[in-house]
């Protein structure tokens, strides 16, 4: 195979990149790599995050010499019928249920990805509204912890009873 | 009808007006990935399925408050030829992806085409917002603000945990993808470029070419963007990127000057026989087109070359892509478009210069 960039030398470098659950495969001379490698940087950036990606979705039966039926491959979402396994190899999940059904699976994989699992960021208005309350009373009884120790307990009161406002209102909301 | 003006202007009306630090930044955008909770995410959907999104999406732009951002016309992807969403692409409306796998996808275009909403791309929705110059603020509000239009209209995906759920394990919490393009050719030449991008890509953000993923970083044009997802808030991701940017402008300046103080002559040489050649070539292939455009621009920048207006660069880079040549001059060989290249190029200049 020729190096898709030169078309002169032999491909000797294979690289696979998964961006957005597209695979993509690279196939470069040494020389061409090394440019590349320098234009992007791609060692110590792009190719190993994508590497670590693909890794972590991938199984990949040839270097672990063995296929093992391992039972999170077995998961599959009830709602649009996409198994784990298949997950993996796409690297796109197939509705927004799947994030129910491989739950257990997801934790190691978003912390990988994003260092991070838990969304901080915007809530949507309508359906966010129970959220946006349960924030706002996780916030004020960080404060009311910080008034009870400053020992300023009328701001306390005040706290404390807009917790219990929002703990009622948020109790209503559900029943 | 709508199509024809989206595509036969070569740039969209934004490019025109002059942003924040313009003479560095190219432009500023704000991608939002948003799904419907009731259907299969698009790689799953069935045709019908999609079309419903679609006729969805349609409901949700009737709403007022989207008439007061603008007028929005929404195209169907399977009403373009090839070379209409090769177009779309060149300006950076639609994704390369959408135009590949067009099935029952549309997207959503504001006047001035600083607003394009893609449908049943990877995702049910994705909101971008692509303004002029460092205003990477100004696009987040903009998106946000059809966001929660569009969520009042619309069920949203969305998870206590996780927060906006995607089709990729990538998008997931924000869904936020805050791009900056920036023109970085004094920090090429100095060679300093190298170890910003690997500084860049330590504080979670990633630099890549103009056309996304895996593209050359042609005329000396990157891409940065953020990585993380899941975890910041969209201030905090646009801060960050905001933050790091300005810092890279002013190592662009500070090599800008130094360049000029300790080898002004070569600069200069540097910018004459790229403006010589733009000039005067009658064969060019678009990796050195965009070589001596961002030599030319550098020039115009650093007052070297006073006859020419800074916009000519944004412009240029878009018309001289094969997708919008081709679209001017009918079908073309390769060889045929690197000499329709270079005498639009040549048109442009003497037009142009006084
Ligand atoms: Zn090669
Ligand atoms: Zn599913």
């Amino acid at each position: 195979m020729l190096c898709e960039n030169c078309q002169q030398r032999p491909a000797t470098l294979h690289f696979t990149k998964i961006i957005n659950g597209q695979k993509n495969e690279y196939h470069l001379c040494e020389q061409c790599a090394k440019e590349k490698g320098e234009m992007f940087s791609y060692d110590d950036s792009g190719f190993s995050f994508n590497n670590l990606l693909s890794g972590l979705l991938n199984f990949d039966p040839i270097k672990n010499g063995h296929q093992v039926i391992t039972s999170p491959d077995q998961l599959r979402c009830k709602t649009c019928g996409l198994t784990f396994s298949q997950f993996k190899k796409m690297g796109k999940f197939g509705c927004h249920d799947c994030y129910n059904y491989f739950e257990p699976q997801l934790e190691p994989i978003f912390r990988r990805i994003h260092g991070n699992s838990q969304h901080i960021g915007k809530v949507p208005h309508r359906s966010g509204e129970n959220i946006k309350i349960k924030r706002e009373i996780v916030q004020l009884k960080e404060q009311l912890q910080r008034k009870i120790l400053a020992e300023e307990f009328e701001e306390a009161a005040k706290l404390r009873d807009q917790i219990k406002a929002l703990e009622s209102k948020l109790s209503e909301r559900r029943g | 009808m709508g199509l024809d003006r989206f595509v036969n202007q070569a740039i969209s009306e934004w490019m025109k007006g002059n942003g924040p630090e313009s003479d560095i930044v190219i432009s500023s955008r704000v991608r939002l990935a948003r799904n419907l909770k009731n259907y299969p995410f698009p790689t799953l959907a069935t045709d019908s399925q999609a079309i419903s999104v679609v006729e969805e999406v349609r409901k949700a732009l009737d709403q007022r408050e989207m008439k007061n951002i603008s007028h929005f016309e929404l195209i169907q992807l399977e009403d373009m030829t090839e070379l209409q969403k090769r177009v779309l692409v060149e300006k950076h409306l639609i994704s390369p992806n959408l135009a590949q796998d067009s099935r029952k996808g549309a997207v959503v275009l504001s006047e001035n085409e600083s607003i394009s909403i893609m449908v049943n791309e990877e995702d049910h929705l994705r909101i971008q917002c692509l303004y002029p110059g460092l205003q990477i603020y100004d696009a987040w509000k903009m998106a946000s603000r059809i966001d929660d239009i569009f969520e009042a209209e619309l069920d949203y995906a969305f998870d206590e945990k996780r927060g906006y759920l995607t089709s990729c394990p990538t998008n997931v919490g924000t869904g936020i993808r805050a791009s900056v393009m920036v023109h970085l050719p004094a920090l090429v030449i100095s060679g300093q470029i190298n170890r910003i991008i690997s500084a860049i890509t330590q504080v979670g953000l990633t630099v890549r070419g103009i056309y996304g993923e895996g593209s050359e970083a042609l005329g000396n044009i990157f891409q940065i963007s953020n990585q993380i997802t899941l975890g910041q808030s969209e201030e905090d991701i646009i801060e960050n990127l905001y933050g790091v940017v300005k810092q890279i402008i002013d190592h662009e300046k500070q090599a800008r000057s130094l360049l000029l103080r300790d080898s002004r002559i070569q600069i200069e040489d540097r910018v004459g026989r790229a403006y010589g050649t733009l000039l005067h070539a009658k064969i060019i292939d678009s990796k050195e087109a965009m070589g001596r455009l961002s030599d030319v621009r550098l020039g115009i920048d650093l007052k070297m070359i006073d006859s020419i207006s800074p916009n000519i660069f944004n412009e240029l880079m878009v018309l001289i892509q094969p997708g919008f040549l081709q679209h001017y001059a009918g079908e073309m060989t390769p060889f045929e478009r690197d000499i329709k290249r270079a005498e639009i190029i040549r048109r442009k200049l003497t037009q142009h210069s006084n």
